[in-house]
């Protein structure tokens, strides 16, 4: 066989194969097409893209898709926020109007004021403390302080603080509300900066027992739902909890709490 | 000298004893990418398991009834690449309009099959172990496989260790490589010591 017709038939060979190959190709191309809405790609560059799942789709571009076709609210993005909701209301021609940002707040004041009944070593995570014996601590309800929600954050705006509490950076947070569901004892809950007094406390011991481990738990006294001018304490389950709706901020029962759990921002 | 190998031993070659990623060190590029969690692993195995098994049956195809005809054996390399590439793009079609948050998960990882030198391993090897047709499938099928089954191994552990406190500067890729080594030790060690 001569050099040029072993060219040629390599040649031939391959281009051959490229041919239908290409020609099978474009036949799958069209039977797998996937129509694409433009607007889902355009509202996808305006989301966060953090892929965290606070709106309750997988990830961004599952969202995205859901909004266009009108599945799901426009201010579904909770991280994005009101701007978020602006743009793709600006996309796919909607209006909407303006809510007020909602933060984690720590319904514990515990921390190093709260007894350890033992010296845990091991994980270091919430849930695994509390899988072994209800946790270190001597209260049930509180915070373990090891970091579930600092993990749990995909924004890196919560931090354990020097009481060994986590403390929320507001300019962070972004209100995706992961840290909530992730902390295994529900200490944390949305709470809007208008609402100023809240009760730090998560305890539904009695008083005796919070007492006997903690500095700063509720005992359920109900001296604050007594002198309550407003009437917006109610103690339930040796608990007080704060209606945030009648609430004035009027700052009596902060004076008169005996354990001083009840917080003014 | 492998061309009456039974089939059995050549399943137990591909899966184990010649398990491409962690015996020959193949594609180990999505091992370390896309191990993070076990739903992209398992994704990305089935579409490997996929690709392998077509590659080295059309290869086979190809080079047995077009290339030794021809006395074009030197092309192998060659087209060998170009129908894995169109077998790739085919999946990635399949993926994209029937798992798109798959498709979103495994990323760059998938069109990169197409450079993922186990496959081209798997079809090359089928080439120069002489192995017949039915072999071929066999041993693309089971090299799939085997990849299939150290991607979960890795990716459970990844997985299962991220609860484990590890010193900060060995998170991550390193840790992984640690891993890596544990388990690539036991398979060589476990079949190389216990032969089948």
């Amino acid at each position: 066989m001569s050099l040029t017709t072993l060219i040629i038939q390599a040649m031939a060979t391959l281009g051959g194969l490229g041919l239908v190959i290409g020609i099978m190709l474009i036949a799958a191309s069209r039977m797998f097409k996937v129509e694409t809405n433009p607007l889902v790609e355009e509202v996808v560059e305006i989301l966060p893209g953090a892929n965290c799942g606070a709106c309750g789709y997988a990830g961004c571009a599952d969202f995205a898709e859901k909004v266009v076709a009108e599945d799901a609210p426009l201010d579904g993005c909770p991280v994005g926020g009101f701007d978020t909701a602006k743009a793709i209301g600006a996309i796919i021609g909607q209006e909407v109007s303006e809510s007020e940002k909602e933060y984690p707040y720590v319904r514990c004041g515990g921390g190093i004021r709260c007894v350890d009944r033992f010296d845990y070593v091991g994980i270091e995570d919430c849930t695994a403390v509390i899988m072994l014996s209800d946790g270190e601590k001597g209260c049930n309800y509180g915070c373990m302080g090891r970091g579930t929600c600092v993990r749990a954050c995909p924004f890196g705006a919560i931090s354990i603080d020097e009481n060994r509490l986590p403390s929320v950076n507001k300019n962070l947070c972004t209100s995706c509300g992961l840290c909530l569901a992730a902390c295994p004892n529900d200490i944390l809950m949305f709470a809007k900066d208008s609402e100023r007094v809240h009760v730090q406390c998560n305890s539904h011991d009695k008083g005796k027992a919070v007492k006997a481990v903690c500095e700063v738990g509720c005992i359920g006294c109900k001296i604050c739902e007594k002198n309550c001018p407003e009437d917006a304490i109610k103690v339930t389950n040796f608990l007080a909890e704060i209606d945030q709706d009648k609430c004035t901020a009027c700052g009596i029962c902060v004076e008169k709490c005996p354990q001083n759990c009840i917080e003014m921002r | 000298m492998v061309a009456d190998a039974s089939l059995f031993q050549i399943f137990m070659d591909g899966v184990f004893i010649k398990n491409f990623l962690i015996i020959q060190f193949l594609g180990l590029c999505s091992f370390v990418g896309v191990t993070k969690d076990t739903k992209s692993a398992a994704g990305m195995s089935g579409a490997v398991i996929f690709v392998m098994t077509l590659a080295a049956t059309v290869s086979f195809l190809i080079y047995n009834f077009v290339l030794v005809p021809l006395k074009l054996e030197f092309l192998d390399l060659i087209s060998f690449i170009v129908v894995i590439a169109a077998l790739v793009q085919l999946v990635e079609f399949v993926v994209r309009k029937n798992v798109p948050s798959l498709y979103r998960s495994l990323g760059i990882y998938l069109p990169l099959i197409t450079t993922n030198c186990a496959v081209l391993g798997v079809v090359l090897l089928n080439v120069l172990n002489e192995y017949s047709f039915i072999q071929s499938v066999v041993f693309g099928a089971s090299a799939g496989l085997g990849y299939a089954l150290v991607m979960l191994m890795m990716s459970g552990i990844r997985e299962r260790t991220t609860l484990v406190n590890v010193p900060s500067s060995m998170r991550g890729l390193p840790h992984a490589f640690l891993i890596a080594t544990m388990l690539s030790m036991a398979f060589v060690n476990y079949f190389g010591v216990i032969p089948l």
